[in-house]
């Protein structure tokens, strides 16, 4: 088994030096708030996280959820551990404190949610899916549905889900067939939905279901989509709870990774009809959805960051103590631990430079979606939510990749022994495997990158993050440390390929080469983002490492992981850059009888 | 009644010890510090304490550098009312803390001082005995379980042969064994209020308490690396060899 300790030090840096936890602890409503309360909820949050959540990951993925007699029972110690992060408070943490949340900003949230992911990601997308429940009642119930139930969702008495997919609805869920007629103040649901995560477990009493369906008269599509509410068992007026509600679980998937996450297929409906409560209006139930989205596909992107994270401990921890061969410059019989071979230290560094990369990503965007909603003025909120947009199709995307990759190098690290599930790299492995493929997949995501978010406005949001990242590259090839010197050297390399490939695209506009064309420039601005981001901190780093202070070695990791990253991973910019600019003809032109 | 609870800044219990290139002592520099676990356990204690109703108020108290108020935070957020937080650079040993402990005690006029058995950094043990002898106050170490009478306390007292159950009259200082309890993880709700909970600062000077240590510390070294084994075919070579060679029977 292996130890989970939070990198605090290192979170607490991204958030002052990255993301700018300082500009948002001055806003009004976050009252109090300071860098070192800060400092002390993550301190606290950790312990939590590595004292009682991350001792259960592996034993959560040998025994699994279990569907025994229709009711599910999740991995021995989740339900207790699940008991100790509500009562701990850590439910809540982002939601209005008058609901009985903590009211804390998304970036402390954030870090949050990457401590628990990184534990144990099954355990983690239970409070993942409240979190998306409570953001869509938030915006668009009822105030008698959130009297309701919000606040025993934000204490975590209930837990929440999302019932968006069908056998025929996947990607395309404005194909879903499930039914919702009137009957008085309420609806009947009939249907099935699959891939609904936590749909059923023994964590708490009730469980709230969120649920799209079909009005009898609704149009075809996307815009006949209505969204519901559907409790497990029916809440009294007094708030008791009452009958148990006619939707069931009807069996568990086996699945690849997250075993302790019961995946249900959940049917509505088989005998009188699943009582379901309309929010809003008919038909806008898909719009709804996206109210929350930008915050879901910033929890899974956080994802990749977190199994990341979670695999680099473990690889670094085993090169540390695996003693194997020589030292290959020293010419010393002894041998040494792998740690001192430079490809192990090749891939370690690999590990740390993408998790820092696309966690500074991912905070960014946290830190830029409080800034929006804190903004003084229209301009400056629209200019932050342009970013949000913008960037949160490469945060789910470009994150659940590296954390893919990063577990898959973690692995290796480990030689045989890593392909040997008790040693427990595998599970990383297996687990980082959904979030590219969960909350609208990797393709999907580097669609809306494009259409949406670039060719839409022709490359203005794109224009502007690009000219932002020109500024910084400028005015760091004039600095007087050679590693500051080298990063903003390769960053403003970047810039140039990504403008370039933009310009590319938003010229053709339309056609198969272009689609085709969508993931690598994906991973472009991906590239330029992330690299941009630590070069921000390896400024910052460079600073305090001339300031002093005690944490030297932190400052001066930071300073040398950015330069890595640039040296290894931003030469990549202008190679995709010609892979969006020329190479999506092949795929187009490749005939469909050919495969 | 009033609990004091005095809390220690040490290495994190996670981390891997090294000592410094010179031997002068432990490299503290980027090294991760927490509250002692013992502390962890006496803090805990005083809370239960209070949920109880049989304690009105917890006071942390920790000695040492300007970081030891995040220790007392952190004692604060587990439930603790107020810190009070000697400021030093100096090292403390144990009798000048004893001495501290005791100036506090007759101004704060606590019931009962729980202190941890041992810090983790110097295993010394002996802060509660001698806080104890210069208070004249009754003392039980060790203690796995604490019940509170009218003016006394039943301890229960882990020793070498099984447990010894002890009365004592208050006030008193008690020191803490790993038993005695699990110490809750602190809630978000109460790490926020914390930060409101008052920490008054003081010096030693001002408690009338001079540090200057009564021990030289010569050198700090690693424990010697254990030595490769031997296979031995018989009990007779291994008896052989543990009289003539390790010289232990």
């Amino acid at each position: 088994m292996s130890d989970y300790n939070a990198p605090i030090d290192e979170m607490l840096f991204v958030m002052e030096e990255v993301a700018g936890l300082g500009d948002l602890v001055q806003m009004e409503r976050f009252g109090e708030l300071s860098p070192e309360l800060v400092a002390a909820v993550l301190e606290e949050a950790g312990k939590l996280a590595g004292g009682v959540v991350a001792p259960l990951n592996r034993q959560g993925d040998v025994e699994g959820a279990r569907l025994e007699n229709g009711v599910v029972r999740t991995p021995t110690g989740f339900r207790e551990a699940y008991r100790q992060f509500v009562e701990g408070g850590w439910n809540g943490v982002p939601f209005p404190v008058e609901h009985g949340g903590q009211g804390l900003p998304w970036l402390v949230s954030t870090a949050l949610s990457e401590m628990w992911a990184s534990a144990n990601l099954s355990f983690s997308l239970c409070p993942l899916l409240t979190q998306g429940a409570i953001d869509l009642l938030q915006a668009h119930g009822s105030e008698a549905q959130k009297e309701m139930f919000l606040p025993r969702m934000i204490s975590g008495e209930w837990t929440g889900t999302m019932n968006l997919t069908e056998p025929q609805a996947g990607s395309d869920v404005g194909a879903l067939r499930t039914r919702a007629e009137r009957n008085g103040d309420h609806y009947l649901i009939r249907g099935q939905k699959i891939f609904i995560t936590y749909g059923e477990h023994d964590f708490t009493d009730n469980i709230i279901h969120m649920v799209l369906a079909r009005t009898p008269d609704a149009p075809p599509g996307i815009r006949g989509i209505s969204l519901f509410v559907v409790p497990k068992v029916l809440v009294e007026s007094d708030g008791r709870l009452g009958a148990r509600n006619d939707v069931r679980v009807a069996s568990l998937e086996h699945k690849l990774g997250i075993h302790a996450s019961p995946t249900c297929v959940m049917s509505y409906g088989d005998d009188t009809g699943a009582v379901g409560y309309l929010i809003g209006e008919e038909g806008r139930g898909i719009e709804y959805m996206f109210t929350m989205m930008n915050n879901a596909r910033l929890g899974v992107g956080l994802e990749g960051v977190a199994i990341a994270e979670r695999a680099y401990q473990q690889a670094v921890a085993f090169a540390r103590e695996r003693i194997q061969g020589r030292d290959a410059l020293s010419g010393d019989e002894a041998p040494v631990p792998i740690i001192r071979h430079p490809d192990v230290r090749r891939m370690l560094l690999s590990i740390r430079a993408d998790t820092e990369a696309t966690r500074a990503l991912a905070y960014y965007v946290a830190a830029a979606m409080d800034r929006a909603r804190g903004a003084q003025s229209d301009v400056e909120r629209q200019r932050w939510q342009q970013r949000v947009d913008l960037l949160i199709p490469v945060v789910k995307a470009f994150s659940t990749d590296v954390g893919v990759d990063a577990a898959s190098t973690a692995l290796q690290v480990h030689g045989g022994m890593g392909f040997i599930e008790e040693t427990g790299a595998a599970q990383h492995y297996r687990d980082a495997r959904i979030a590219p493929i969960y909350e609208g997949t990797n393709g999907i995501q580097a669609l809306d990158l494009l259409g949406r978010k670039t060719l839409r406005d022709k490359g203005a949001a794109l224009q502007a993050l690009i000219a932002e990242i020109e500024v910084d590259a400028s005015a760091g090839i004039g600095s007087g440390n050679p590693h500051i010197r080298t990063i903003h050297e390769r960053l403003g390399e970047a810039a140039t390929a990504l403008a370039r490939a933009g310009r590319s695209l938003i010229e053709r506009r339309q056609g198969a080469d272009v689609l085709a064309g969508a993931t690598p420039f994906l991973r472009l601005v991906g590239l330029a983002t992330t690299g941009w981001l630590l070069g921000r901190g390896a400024v910052a780093a460079a600073r305090l490492l001339d300031e002093g202070g005690d944490k030297q070695a932190l400052f001066e990791a930071k300073l040398q992981t950015a330069r890595f990253y640039a040296e290894q991973r931003l030469v990549m910019a202008e190679p995709l850059s010609r892979v969006v600019a020329d190479a999506g003809a092949t795929v187009a032109d490749f005939a469909e009888e050919y495969f | 009644m009033k609990v004091l609870v005095p809390v220690k800044r040490v290495i994190d219990y996670n981390v891997k010890i090294r000592v410094k290139p010179d031997g002068s002592g432990v490299e503290t520099q980027n090294v991760k510090m927490s509250m002692n676990p013992f502390d962890e356990i006496s803090i805990e204690e005083a809370v239960r304490m209070k949920e109880k109703g049989v304690a009105e108020e917890v006071i942390a108290v920790s000695m040492g550098p300007q970081q030891c108020q995040e220790t007392l935070r952190t004692a604060l957020a587990m439930g603790a009312d107020r810190g009070i937080h000697v400021k030093t650079d100096d090292v403390l040993e144990p009798l000048a803390v004893a001495k501290m402990l005791k100036a506090i005690a007759e101004k704060e006029q606590p019931q009962m001082i729980i202190v941890g058995k041992q810090a983790i950094d110097d295993d010394c043990n002996q802060t509660g005995q001698m806080t104890a002898a210069l208070l004249g106050w009754s003392q039980a170490t060790f203690a796995s379980v604490i019940e509170l009478g009218e003016g006394t306390a039943k301890v229960t007292r882990e020793i070498d042969g099984g447990l010894e159950t002890v009365d004592i009259k208050l006030p008193a200082v008690v020191t803490s064994d790993l038993r005695l309890n699990e110490p809750r993880y602190a809630s978000l709700p109460n790490i926020m209020k914390a930060k409101k909970k008052p920490i008054e600062e003081m010096d030693p000077a001002s408690l009338g308490v001079d540090t200057t240590p009564r021990v030289k510390t010569l050198k700090v070294s690693e424990p010697p690396k254990r030595q490769g084994g031997v296979k031995v075919e018989s009990v007779q070579e291994l008896v052989s060899k543990l009289v003539n060679e390790a010289k232990v029977i």
